[in-house]
């Protein structure tokens, strides 16, 4: 029987080691799975290296990870937002390395790499500091840049409602990262508000099948970041 | 009190940012996809003509992104590419990042409203990084925007708050895409970007021509006389 329910955050991460990179879902707070990260801070593992659009606020969530030491390098292609303070201090203290990537190539590499294509080429940069030392190649009349697809270790995101088979359906603004994300790890955990039963998904409206899920753990009642960070909490 | 143009002597009535969000909505047809920047080109949504309709698409995932919602109604899943909270408008959709960039990149979207740091006279743009060694490199989507919209029209003070030109022979700062702006909105003029260079197709109120060449660094081309 497949199930791929889990029944603790602790459990799901238990086995990310030292040096995995990491997708990490959400775009701002929209689809941050704080409850996985945190269960990431308390589990330990080090040298990261996490892909995400943004490096989380305040002193929670992915923020909270960056600040505990656990992480090494993010691939981001925005990696300031208001309240963000934990990652502009490292950078520039030259404590954790940044690849930036434009939004749309960073969502197309894992796309791509989700999808087992290797490179592709793009419009997106040309001409610009970030299409230094990368191949160009002219089709049709336009100058395009390789980009490479990107695959993880692990997938970290969150969704509002799951069955067992691992398909999933999303909230609003918070899908953003989290369809592409689960098909280009290894091993993909689900933090879910709700379990349903098989079958009570409409098959037409599933947006992740559950191929591209591991395992999956119930959340009820998320913290939302923004509201966290207005409280002033931090993690642990 | 608004200055006098010393070449009209007439005194000066540059656009409020509200007028260039006003005066850019005007030249999107009915029916277009649009995808509205961060800042000044966020109020062109509040001025679409009568009778026009237009979609909004927000790269993190929505196309039919309406205002903002009162405080009482805030959803943190629910946010545009800004991060700030929206509503959505009956017809709306939503979906994945690569889908949203496949929009964008496949020519899709019709027009994207941006701000600028700077605008060349043959439409480069520098909108994301000021290049300085202490600054937090970030782009966003700005890259993919110039990229794959169909039209970019940039809206923006004509000058910095310290009264340096934004609008320039050659951006010194990095380029966010090359030769990729239609259209200039600014608070002194409405400038279209040729082949021959930076046309000037409309002034604001008691601007003259000499006063917005002198605050220009790139050659204009006046503004075509008016036939009657």
């Amino acid at each position: 029987m497949i199930d791929k329910q889990v029944d603790s955050v602790a459990k799901a991460v238990a086995d990310i080691p030292d040096g995995a990179t990491v997708l990490v879902g959400g775009f701002g707070e929209a689809g941050s799975p704080i409850e996985l990260l945190h269960a990431l801070i308390d589990q330990g593992a080090k040298n990261l290296t996490v892909v995400n659009n943004n490096t989380g606020s305040g002193h929670v969530g992915l923020a909270a990870l960056i600040e505990n030491g656990q992480v090494s390098k993010m691939i981001c292609s925005f990696p300031r937002t208001a309240n963000s303070t934990v990652f502009p201090d490292l950078y520039r203290a030259g404590k954790i390395e940044l690849e930036l990537v434009p939004q749309g190539t960073l969502a197309e590499r894992i796309r791509a790499g989700g999808a087992g294509i290797p490179a592709f080429y793009t419009a997106t940069s040309v001409g610009t500091p970030l299409a230094e030392g990368k191949e160009q190649r002219h089709f049709d009349g336009r100058d395009y840049v390789m980009e490479y697809g990107l695959r993880a270790d692990f997938a970290l995101i969150k969704a509002k409602q799951a069955d067992r088979y691992g398909n999933l359906v999303y909230n609003k603004t918070a899908r953003n990262f989290a369809p592409i994300m689960a098909m280009a790890a290894t091993t993909t955990i689900v933090q879910v508000q709700s379990q349903v039963e098989v079958g009570m998904l409409d098959p037409e409206h599933i947006v992740t099948p559950g191929i591209f899920v591991k395992r999956f753990v119930n959340v009820a009642n998320p913290a939302h970041e923004s509201q966290l960070v207005n409280a002033g909490r931090s993690y642990p | 009190m608004n200055a006098i143009d010393q070449h009209t002597e007439v005194a000066q009535q540059p656009w409020t940012r509200d007028e260039m969000a006003q005066r850019a909505a005007l030249d999107i047809p009915d029916g277009s996809y649009v995808n509205l920047g961060i800042g000044i080109p966020e109020l062109v949504a509040q001025y679409v003509p009568q009778g026009r309709e237009m979609i909004y698409h927000t790269e993190n995932g929505l196309l039919g992104m309406g205002p903002a919602p009162a405080a009482e109604s805030v959803d943190p899943e629910l946010i545009n590419a800004g991060k700030k909270p929206i509503t959505v408008v009956p017809g709306a959709a939503f979906f994945h990042h690569a889908d949203s960039f496949a929009m964008i990149r496949g020519q899709h979207i019709d027009v994207c409203v941006l701000g600028a740091m700077q605008v060349a006279a043959n439409g480069d743009l520098a909108n994301w990084s000021t290049g300085s060694a202490d600054a937090i490199p970030a782009v966003g989507g700005a890259m993919d925007l110039v990229a794959g919209v169909k039209t970019i029209f940039v809206i923006t003070q004509h000058m910095t708050k310290t009264g340096v030109p934004k609008i320039v022979a050659q951006c010194t700062y990095p380029l966010t895409g090359q030769g990729v702006v239609s259209r200039i909105y600014t608070d002194l003029a409405i400038l279209e970007v040729t082949n021959d260079g930076l046309q000037v197709l409309e002034m604001a109120p008691g601007i003259s021509f000499a006063y917005l060449q002198k605050h220009t660094d790139a050659p204009l081309l006046a503004p075509l006389s008016k036939i009657t």
